[in-house]
Formats: C-alpha cells, sequence, structure tokens
C-alpha cells in the first residue's frame, strides 16, 4: 500500500507522532500513580510526579540538626549530613522559615549565643558552639537542594506486610482471589455443555433459547441484587463466599454461553459428523472432541470473567461483605481508604497498584485471547 | 475454615458435581431409560436424542432463570410495593415518590449527559486511533497500551484519575496534574475540579471514556482489517485522498460494526456504578442512577424505590436489548 500511496510516506511522520501522543496521553494518568506509589509521602505532597523523574531543585522541608558532638578547640562541634543521598546539590541554605535561602553553600552563619553553621554543597554540616549542646533543641535548617531521582519501595512493604490498620490489605489480596477463582471456574463447565447443545444439537425452541441468551446478555445486574439478596437470606447462605461465586456464576454464564457457542459453531462440520458416523455418544463428542478444540474461546471467557470478578466492586458489596469487617475485597477496601485517607496519596496509590497488578499481568500475557473473546463477544 | 480451603473445596465440589451430573444423566438417560437395544432400540434412540439437548441446557438454563429471569419479574413487583407495610401493593407510589426526588431528576439528566458524551468519545477515539495505527510499525504496542485500561478495575482508575484532579491550597505545589496546568497557563487560584457542579460530570466520563476506548479501538482495528483492500484501491486510483478515503469508503463499510460498538458502550454507560460510587458517591450534582438505586436499596433501605430505579435502568437498556435480539435472529437465520 505505501508503495502505491505517494502521500502515505509524507503523511507518516505526522500519524507516528500523533500516535505517540495520544499513547503518551493515555499513559500518563497510570505512569502518575505508579511513580508516586515509590516515593514518600513528603515527597508525593511537596512537588507533582513528573517532577520526581530528573534531577529537581526544590525547597525542603526543615530539617533538625542532629548528630554527636565532640569537643575541640573551637568549641563542641557537631558534624554530619543534612541530606543522606548520593548526587545532592544544595544551592541554597537558611535557618528560619522567613529566609529560607538566605546563605549560598559554604557561607558561615552566625546563630544566637555565638553558635555558628555552615551547609556545605553536598549536604554535610558544621555547627560549632561554644558550651555543650546537650539537652537544647538545635536549630532547624532549611535547604534548597537539587536531588536525583529518589524512589522508595517502603509503601509496598508498609502496606502488605505491615500490621497497620492498612495491614488489612494483605487480607484482601487474599480474599480477591477466594471470590475470583471458583467464579471464574464453575461457570464455564455450565456454560460449554449448553452452548455445545445450542450449536450442534437439533431441538425444537433452540432459536428461542439462542435469542434469550442474547437477551440476557444486557439484563443490568442491578435489577438482580435486592431479589437474589432476599433469595440468598431465604435458603439460609446469607452474605458470604457462596453467594458471591453463585451470583457471579450467574452473571458470567450469558457470556459465557454467547462466547463458546459462537465458537463451537465455527468448528468444522465433519468432525462432528464423523465422530457421530463412527458411534461416539453425545458426551464423548463433547469431552474428547468439543472441549480440546474449544480451547481459545474457554480462554477468552476465563480471562473475561477472571477481569471481571477481580474488578468488581458492586457485586461483593452487596453478596459478600458483611460488618465483620473479614471479608473485604480490594476494590472495595480501596474505596474505604478513598473515604478515611483521601489525602493520603502514598497509601491510596499503593493499594490501588497492588489490586491493578494482578490483572494487568493477566493481560498482557494473555491478550491475544482477550481481543478474540471481544471479536466474538460483541453481539453483531 | 479458612476461606482459601473452602474456595478450594468449591472448585471441587462444583466441577465434580457438574462433570458428575452430565455424565451420570446421559449415562441413566442410554443405558435404563432408553437402552438402545431390545424390541424398541429405533424409537428408544431416538427419544433418548430428544431429551439430551435438555439435559445439556439444564443447569445453566437453570441458573439463568434464577439469577437473571427471575430478578427482572421480581424487581418489577418489588417496585410496586411497599416494605414497610409488610408489601403491600402500592401501584405506581414508588415511581410517583421518585419523580417528585430532585436527586432522582439529577441522576436521569446526568445518565442522558453520559449517554451522550462517553459512547460518542470512545467511539470516536477508538475509530481515530483504529485508523492512525493500521499500519504503523508499531501500531500493536499502541494499541496494546492504549487498550491497557480496559485490565484496571473502575475503582482503581477512579484513583487514577483522582490524583490528576487533585488539589493543593493555593500557594503550595500542585500536585495533580490538572490543576498543575491551570495555574501554570492562568493566574487563577486552584480549582477543586470534582466539586464543581456540572463539569465534575465530564471529569468522571473522561474516566469511562479512557477505559472503554480500547475497547472500542480493538474491534473497529478488526473492522478496518476486513474492509477489502479494492474498494481503498479504486478510490486511490481515482485519485481521492486519504481522509476521503476514511470517510467516504472506509467509515460506510464499517457502519454496522460501530453501531455494535456505540450499544456496547452504551449498556456499559447506563450500568455505571463504581466511578461515581468511589470518586464522588453522587455529592455535587454527579449522580447517576445505578449509584442513586444503591443508595435507596443500603443507605435509605427503600426496597420500593430502589427497585423502580432498578426499573428504570431495565427500561432504558430495553430498546438495545430488542435490537441485539432482532440481529442476533437474523444472523443465525
Amino acid at each position: 500500500m505505501a508503495s502505491v500511496v505517494g502521500q502515505r510516506s509524507s503523511l507518516s511522520w505526522i500519524v507516528n507522532l500523533s500516535v505517540l501522543f495520544i499513547v503518551l496521553m493515555w499513559l500518563f494518568p497510570t505512569v502518575g500513580l505508579l511513580v508516586s506509589s515509590f516515593r514518600t509521602a513528603d515527597q508525593i505532597t511537596s512537588s507533582g510526579w513528573w517532577s520526581s523523574l530528573g534531577t529537581q531543585e526544590s525547597q525542603r522541608p526543615a530539617i533538625r540538626l542532629s548528630g554527636d558532638e565532640t569537643q575541640t578547640d573551637a568549641g563542641f562541634v557537631i558534624t554530619g549530613k543534612l541530606i543522606d543521598l548520593d548526587g545532592v546539590k544544595i544551592s541554597a541554605w537558611g535557618t528560619s522559615s522567613r529566609a529560607p535561602t538566605a546563605y549560598a553553600p559554604g557561607d558561615i552563619a552566625e546563630l544566637s549565643k555565638d553558635r555558628t553553621l555552615t551547609v556545605a554543597a553536598d549536604g554535610s554540616f558544621e555547627f560549632v558552639a561554644p558550651e555543650s549542646q546537650i539537652g537544647t533543641r538545635l536549630p532547624r535548617v532549611f535547604t534548597t537542594a537539587t536531588t536525583p531521582p529518589d524512589f522508595t519501595l517502603d509503601n509496598y512493604k508498609n502496606m502488605l506486610f505491615s500490621e497497620r490498620s492498612s495491614g488489612n490489605m494483605a487480607q484482601a489480596f487474599l480474599n480477591t482471589f477466594t471470590v475470583t477463582i471458583p467464579a471464574t471456574i464453575i461457570p464455564i463447565l455450565f456454560a460449554a455443555f449448553a452452548a455445545y447443545a445450542l450449536a450442534w444439537m437439533e431441538f425444537p425452541g433452540r432459536a428461542i433459547l439462542v435469542a434469550v441468551i442474547v437477551a440476557l446478555l444486557v439484563v443490568p445486574l442491578q435489577l438482580a441484587l435486592i431479589p437474589l439478596l432476599k433469595f440468598h437470606n431465604y435458603i439460609g447462605i446469607g452474605k458470604g463466599y457462596m453467594g458471591v461465586w453463585l451470583a457471579h456464576t450467574g452473571f458470567g454464564l450469558p457470556l459465557a454461553i454467547y462466547l463458546l457457542r459462537n465458537y463451537m459453531v465455527s468448528l468444522p462440520r465433519d468432525i462432528i459428523e464423523n465422530a457421530r458416523v463412527d458411534g461416539a455418544t453425545e458426551f464423548q463428542i463433547f469431552v474428547r472432541i468439543i472441549l480440546p478444540l474449544s480451547f481459545p474461546a474457554l480462554a477468552s471467557f476465563a480471562i473475561f470473567q477472571f477481569l471481571w470478578t477481580w474488578n468488581d466492586l458492586l457485586v461483593a458489596r452487596v453478596f459478600l461483605i458483611d460488618s465483620s469487617g473479614q471479608t473485604t475485597v480490594m476494590t472495595n477496601y480501596i474505596v474505604e481508604l478513598l473515604g478515611t485517607r483521601g489525602g493520603n496519596w502514598e497509601i491510596l496509590a499503593t493499594a490501588a497498584f497492588i489490586s491493578i497488578a494482578v490483572p494487568l499481568a493477566v493481560f498482557f500475557m494473555m491478550q491475544k485471547y482477550l481481543v478474540r473473546g471481544l471479536l466474538a463477544g460483541s453481539v453483531k | 475454615m479458612s476461606p482459601v480451603l473452602q474456595a478450594f473445596l468449591t472448585i471441587v465440589v462444583g466441577v465434580g458435581l457438574c462433570v458428575g451430573y452430565f455424565y451420570s444423566s446421559n449415562l441413566v438417560l442410554d443405558k435404563f431409560i432408553f437402552p438402545a437395544r431390545g424390541p424398541n432400540a429405533g424409537r428408544n434412540i431416538n427419544l433418548a436424542n430428544a431429551i439430551r439437548p435438555w439435559l445439556f441446557l439444564l443447569p445453566a438454563f437453570a441458573a439463568l432463570a434464577l439469577y437473571l429471569a427471575y430478578p427482572v419479574i421480581e424487581s418489577l413487583r418489588l417496585s410496586l410495593t411497599d416494605r414497610d407495610n409488610g408489601g403491600v401493593f402500592v401501584g405506581l407510589d414508588n415511581y410517583r415518590q421518585m419523580l417528585a426526588e430532585p436527586k432522582f431528576i439529577e441522576a436521569l439528566k446526568n445518565n442522558m449527559l453520559w449517554l451522550l458524551v462517553v459512547p460518542a468519545l470512545s467511539t470516536a477515539f477508538g475509530l481515530l486511533i483504529a485508523q492512525l495505527t493500521d499500519r504503523l510499525w508499531w501500531g500493536s504496542l499502541a494499541k496494546s497500551l492504549i487498550f491497557m485500561p480496559m485490565a484496571i478495575s473502575f475503582v482503581g482508575a477512579s484513583v487514577i484519575w483522582k490524583l490528576v484532579y487533585d488539589a493543593r491550597p493555593e500557594g503550595t505545589e500542585q500536585i495533580g496534574a490538572l490543576n498543575a496546568l491551570y495555574t501554570f497557563f492562568t493566574d487563577n487560584p486552584p480549582e477543586i475540579w470534582l466539586t464543581v457542579p456540572f463539569w465534575n460530570n465530564f471529569l468522571l466520563m473522561i474516566v469511562l471514556v479512557w477505559i472503554q476506548t480500547g475497547f472500542a479501538m480493538v474491534i473497529l482495528s478488526a473492522a478496518l482489517r476486513g474492509i477489502p483492500e479494492e474498494t481503498v484501491e479504486a478510490a486511490i486510483v481515482d485519485g481521492a485522498n486519504p481522509v476521503h478515503i476514511f470517510f467516504k469508503i472506509k467509515i460506510p463499510q464499517i457502519t454496522s460494526t460501530i453501531v455494535v460498538v456505540w450499544t456496547t458502550i452504551t449498556i456499559t454507560v447506563l450500568k455505571v456504578f463504581d466511578i461515581v460510587f468511589a470518586m464522588t458517591n453522587g455529592q455535587w450534582e454527579t449522580q447517576v442512577l445505578a449509584n442513586y438505586m444503591f443508595d435507596k436499596l443500603f443507605r435509605a433501605n427503600d426496597w420500593g424505590v430502589g427497585s423502580a430505579a432498578a426499573m428504570v435502568i431495565m427500561f432504558l437498556v430495553t430498546p438495545i436489548l430488542i435490537w441485539n435480539v432482532i440481529n442476533a435472529r437474523r444472523e443465525f437465520r
């Protein structure tokens, strides 16, 4: 084509640039949260995440001097590092919040009571006082420094392994898996048998049943919340894992049957007819021939159902999560964090990324099946 | 019992029951009820084959009937009854009460806005990206990155975008990208964007557009690939420029796919709940039907009005439902 159309090549750099621009726009919000999850709370609130990627000059929060005192001829000396980072470069510093940039690196500041302080560009300081400073509060230092990118894994450590209030995340992660795996596996078999019957068995009313499936595909699950909650309470399972598994199975079936039926119809007729002629029973045909051949469609549906159940909030809130707080899932946990810790971006970003990580991994590994499923599953 | 163990047992029992049911019901049918031998062998085989499809269909359709069909009818019934008075029939009172609530009208209006904006923008972006990446050597990488938000939960996406919309007090450095740009290019103080009525609706919609564009792009990209080369080549020979080819040759050939994408996203929009729930919970005039309904059901405990709101969503979905069924039947014929 490119050779046929001369204009195409002259246009191509515009196309390349605009696609690049769109892709960057699309990635920007996610990257923002990802980067933020590797920054400390201070860093997140003091500068935008985009400035953390390069070296940046920023005014840093006040640091109170600390260190061991040694007695010398000049007096009592405390030395140390204000900022313990490789590549840090202090461009200005000060000792009061009113004049945070009063001194250049290397200047000697005269403080009260004949004390002096000097800060070098690399962040080391020397504090000299005529008498011992033990027991007195040392002065604070304000610095403006250029720092290289600085990231930390502490947020993830705190979120997953600490026993603080946010230690619930590990529990929520496990709960989400507990909801997801049975809710993905159970509907597949139910649907596969029904799909086979709808695709390859002759019986009156088949067309109507296919139409029913297409109709049920779009029934909003909002309608099912109250009637099913009443039903679950009535049969005694109430709120819990059993209820959420059943609900996800029911809600996933229309798509499962639809996808699998469409795929099975496209299998070559000869194979099935030959097997029938050779005396195979329908059950054997299904298990030995149809199921193995339908693997791509089964995989597509499994991915859909996995993503949907993992990312679901509504069904879990209605059918699973009770007041005990033991059965929360990650989406619900994050919503609760949004309410209670709305400003703590280091917690929110980390929690969100832990919950996003698994579906993203599935997405990138199984994208082929996901795309295939989408193409087969959209009602034509 | 630990939930993990319970989950494992459920898988084993569920799969076991399922396989056991299909295997044994087929066995019983073939060996005992209609054995393929004796004087009536032929008739028996035919009878067994007539019954077998229903054995295959029974579990799935029983589940569908209970979990999707029955709730539609039960919701309709609940929407016509009053829970406080022991479920007495009240006719359309719940609907009347709902229509008198400003929050419901607000939700309805906002939903209409969502219906106008989100499917249109998602489809347009999806089509644009599908066309631009069509013959790009790194097109599949670009597409997979734009498709990626599909894997992210609505809640996760809400957190992602809340950071973009974040506001810090005036005078401090803005950490939300939107306010950083806003304060950089104007002299105005930063806005708390999610609390600005009317416009905040669009900020929520962007989240869904961001997610759904990938879906539209994947489907439309496949449709563009399916266009016969000859039609495009003929147009080129006739001297059509790329813009003409796109609008006059390509778009008309994929109209039906565009409609499918549009309706699919429309249904998603009607059910949108998580984004609003997580980002504003319907405050500052951002209420939508699904969140209004959730509010009524589980906070106000008003099952009648809640069911009525659910029926409104069902009612709005119905035209698409009928359209899909008609199309599907035409295709199967």
